[in-house]
């Protein structure tokens, strides 16, 4: 009995030292950090936070990380839903290879897609806006969002449709009144998502900027710049990174299960 | 002035759902669809009420063509098997919801949505969500979704099918009453004869996508015109035989010999597959005329206050139901008595000669 205890302790020690060690760098000066071998920090400072919070050099990306993840987010699951509707709601011809299809979207290297975009998004100008990346990022968010909703708009019955007819809805009353509240869960689920992949996505967001909407993901990993090792600094904004996905889990952290499932429970 | 389906089908790919099929539901009738699952009523119903538009054939309502009217403009309720409401309402809005739609003035929607809730006794109800009530509370809403607006055609699904048995029993008795003083037409689809008999009206027997017999209820039932509208209508399963009737003396195929009393005088010698129901074969002898019938005992089901005996004659499987307890071996020989006036005789095509 005792036993079961000690393991999940250290499990969980295991699971969070990545992050302790994150927050205590963050609170440490570079030198300290550079210093040696320190497991909390000797002269505490915020110094870090404060250089994010007023240089905007760094809180712009921020700001960029976060509009180019809003907009693909929204995208995406106006997107998705009336696909997902459609796969869940009608047959026709190569729907089931369509639907699987979508997913396999995903297990392509998003490697690949970099040259294409980069060349694509410069010749239409998109390249170093917040719309090149939540545009890149739609490809592998909407099919995922399409499966995670269709899993949740099969489990409403057909016949809620069908009673919305009969009692006099049109099709895009009954699906803003009715439908869209009936699965909202869903729809929060597939939307965290979507936030969370694009939120972390490296690769497409470093390549497809370059200052003008420089990402968080971009800023906060180039380890030496012309004032030579920040680490502190980069600690503060791993530990400002961690924050909105903490935030978001948190409003659909009953539902979450469902969506590692696709919806299917 | 009616509801009328007129040569209408309904394929979907490769399967037939509805073959081809006449109706004329009359206004202000109750109208059971009784068969067992996948015969075909939930099709039919869609049909009747629009969702679906009939492969061939054309669907009337009161003088005028309306095939290709979208449901919305219709006028009809429909309440499913399942209990559907609109979950993010609350159970006033639910019951609302058609009237909204309507645009229908406050006042009004509030009588209405006030009326309906006491006559389905919601009244306390009416500020929760659907998924705060019970099953039985659940589909008194839907119902009561159903009558709030002056529906011309008000379609039933198996609406108690999901009901535990005493909130069964409670509602069977209470919607019959709703639609007494309506001058709408009612459809109600059920997989058991004795709701349809409880319901009264017409009855239309489905089988596979047809439907073998429309009529009133109760001659429906008496009377079946073919064998398989007889087992449509039955339960238990009406019992069938192959039979030889010569002079008043009727033989079954590897089984007794009966003579006949005076109720099968009007029924010509001949080769018939006779059909007697459960409650008609039973343990004592009840009725005048009585034949006995002997067979192997394979499976007894006791309930408080009947008798099930299944038992083997010939190649043919009985049944026979009795009141009260009558404890029988399993695999022992049982000898039960038929009331040979209630014999049904079908002819070689299956249809019914007496």
């Amino acid at each position: 009995m005792r036993w079961r205890y000690v393991f999940l302790f250290i499990y969980i020690l295991f699971l969070m030292l990545p992050i302790y060690w994150l927050l205590n760098m963050s609170f440490k000066t570079t030198n300290e950090i550079l210093g040696g071998f320190s497991a909390f920090p000797r002269e505490f400072t915020l110094a870090s936070y404060r250089t994010i919070f007023t240089d905007p050099t760094w809180y712009n990306t921020y700001i960029n990380s976060i509009t180019y993840v809003l907009i693909n987010t929204v995208i995406s699951v106006m997107v998705a839903l009336p696909a997902a509707y459609a796969f869940s709601r009608y047959n026709f011809i190569g729907d089931k290879h369509l639907f699987f299809w979508l997913l396999s979207n995903r297990m392509a290297p998003p490697a690949v897609f970099v040259l294409p975009f980069v060349n694509l998004y410069s010749a239409v100008g998109l390249f170093d806006t917040p719309w090149a990346v939540a545009l890149a990022h739609t490809l592998f968010n909407v099919p995922l969002a399409v499966w995670i909703l269709e899993g949740f708009m099969s489990g409403v019955p057909k016949e809620l449709d069908e009673t919305a007819y009969v009692d006099g809805y049109s099709f895009p009353s009954f699906f803003v009144k009715i439908f869209i509240p009936t699965i909202a869960a869903g729809i929060g689920v597939a939307a965290f998502f979507c936030f969370m992949f694009s939120w972390v996505e490296m690769l497409l967001a470093k390549n497809l900027t370059s200052v003008a909407a420089k990402p968080i993901v971009a800023a906060m990993t180039k380890t030496a710049s012309t004032s030579g090792y920040e680490l502190g600094l980069l600690a503060a904004a791993g530990v400002l990174t961690l924050i909105p996905g903490a935030f978001v889990i948190y409003f659909v952290r009953n539902y979450i299960a469902k969506g590692f499932a696709l919806g299917r429970v | 002035m009616s509801l009328e389906l007129r040569n209408v089908t309904k394929r979907v790919g490769a399967d037939t759902y509805i073959y081809e099929t006449n109706l004329v539901l009359a206004d202000g009738s109750l109208n059971v669809l009784l068969g067992p699952t996948l015969a075909g009523k939930t099709t039919l119903m869609q049909l009747m009420a629009g969702l679906e538009k009939p492969t061939t054939g054309e669907v009337w309502f009161r003088g005028k063509n309306v095939t290709g009217v979208p449901v919305q403009k219709r006028n009809v309720s429909m309440v499913y098997q399942q209990f559907i409401n609109y979950p993010n309402f609350s159970v006033r809005e639910n019951i609302a919801a058609p009237l909204r739609v309507a645009r229908m003035n406050e006042a009004e929607i509030d009588r209405r949505v006030m009326q309906a809730a006491e006559i389905l006794r919601l009244t306390p109800m009416l500020d929760r969500r659907p998924s705060q009530l019970s099953g039985g509370q659940q589909q008194r809403t839907a119902i009561a979704r159903a009558i709030v607006k002056d529906s011309d055609i008000i379609l039933f699904d198996e609406p108690l099918a999901n009901l535990d048995y005493k909130l069964r029993e409670e509602l069977r008795d209470e919607l019959p009453k709703l639609f007494a003083q309506r001058n709408c037409i009612v459809v109600y689809a059920t997989t058991e004869p004795a709701e349809a008999l409880l319901f009264g009206g017409n009855t239309a027997t489905l089988h596979e996508g047809r439907i073998t017999q429309f009529c009133p209820t109760a001659r429906g039932y008496r009377r079946p015109k073919d064998i398989v509208s007889a087992r449509v209508f039955s339960d238990p399963p009406i019992n069938t035989h192959a039979a030889v009737k010569v002079n008043g003396e009727l033989t079954l195929v590897d089984g007794p010999q009966w003579s006949l009393g005076d109720g099968a005088r009007d029924v010509p010698d001949g080769n018939y597959t006779i059909a007697i129901r459960p409650h008609h074969v039973t343990m004592k002898p009840v009725a005048a005329n009585s034949a006995t019938i002997e067979g192997r005992v394979l499976i007894t089901e006791l309930s408080g206050s009947e008798s099930v005996i299944h038992f083997k004659v010939g190649n043919e499987t009985w049944v026979s139901q009795s009141h009260g307890i009558h404890p029988v071996e399993v695999g022992a020989q049982a000898r039960l008595h038929v009331d040979t006036d209630q014999i049904l005789y079908y002819g070689p095509s299956e249809e019914l000669v007496g």
